[in-house]
């Protein structure tokens, strides 16, 4: 149990990442030991898949060492367009 | 304690019937672990086999999901072959590797010595192709490009 709620991962990742679509999900019934979350952000532009996963890992630096795992996954705003509209 | 181990290591052979090499590679690793685990050692290991991947428990047996979505997409590719540290077995190696890459989690792949990701990176460059590429890169054929041509051909 790491006491954080999906609420607080959602307001850390809003705050750096500024995203235009956040889902933060708790995989562990609200223990806060695994997290899954989808963060669209113009901030990925022309970065590499590993630096837009170290970008989320870096937002949560601190809150990693509680977390058991987290699982990530990240889109530039082109991506996450092309995917809702086919 | 050697004893011991060997008896465990011959088990394993004989329940999961691998190539006779594969208690070499063991056995070595496992003199391995004595040493420290500095970012050198690990720089040298990333860089000895084209595929290397840090994991908890092996490639015949993870002992973590994340761990066997990894093993399992490699499988798909037909690698199956590839460098393999168990940090389960080794506390030293799994915070060693952790800061080498400043990566936070277990698994980690390192394709051509460069590392790749964790789980979630694996999937997605499977699903988008580019892990097909970055085998390419070291000299591997992804086992889904023949897989691809022969249902071309049957089509």
């Amino acid at each position: 149990m790491s006491g954080y709620t999906v609420e607080y991962i959602q307001e850390k990742l809003k705050k750096e990442l500024n995203p235009i679509h956040l889902e933060v999900v708790d995989l562990s019934d609200g223990c806060g030991a695994k997290f899954s979350v989808l963060v669209v952000s113009e901030k990925f532009e022309g970065k590499p898949l590993l630096a837009q996963h170290r970008m989320v890992n870096g937002c949560l630096d601190e809150e990693m060492k509680k977390i058991h795992a987290l699982t990530i996954k990240t889109m530039k705003p082109t991506q996450w367009e092309k995917q809702n509209t086919t | 304690m050697a004893a011991f181990v060997l008896q465990k290591l011959a088990s394993k052979v004989l329940r999961h019937n691998p190539a006779p090499f594969c208690v070499a590679t063991k056995l070595r690793s496992f003199s391995e672990q004595k040493a420290q685990w500095t970012n050198e050692r690990i720089d040298e290991v990333v860089k000895k086999d084209k595929v290397v991947v840090f994991m908890k428990g092996i490639p015949e047996q993870p002992m973590c999901g994340f761990s066997n979505v990894v093993v399992q997409i490699l499988g798909m590719h037909g690698v199956d072959v590839y460098g393999n540290y168990n940090v389960l077995e080794d506390e030293g190696l799994r915070q060693g590797v952790k800061e080498y890459s400043s990566w936070p989690t277990i698994p980690q792949v390192y394709i051509g010595g460069e590392f790749l990701g964790g789980c979630d990176i694996m999937m997605q460059m499977h699903q988008n192709g580019e892990l097909i590429e970055e085998l390419q890169k070291v000299g591997i054929r992804s086992l889904l490009l023949d897989k691809a041509e022969e249902d071309k051909k049957n089509s």
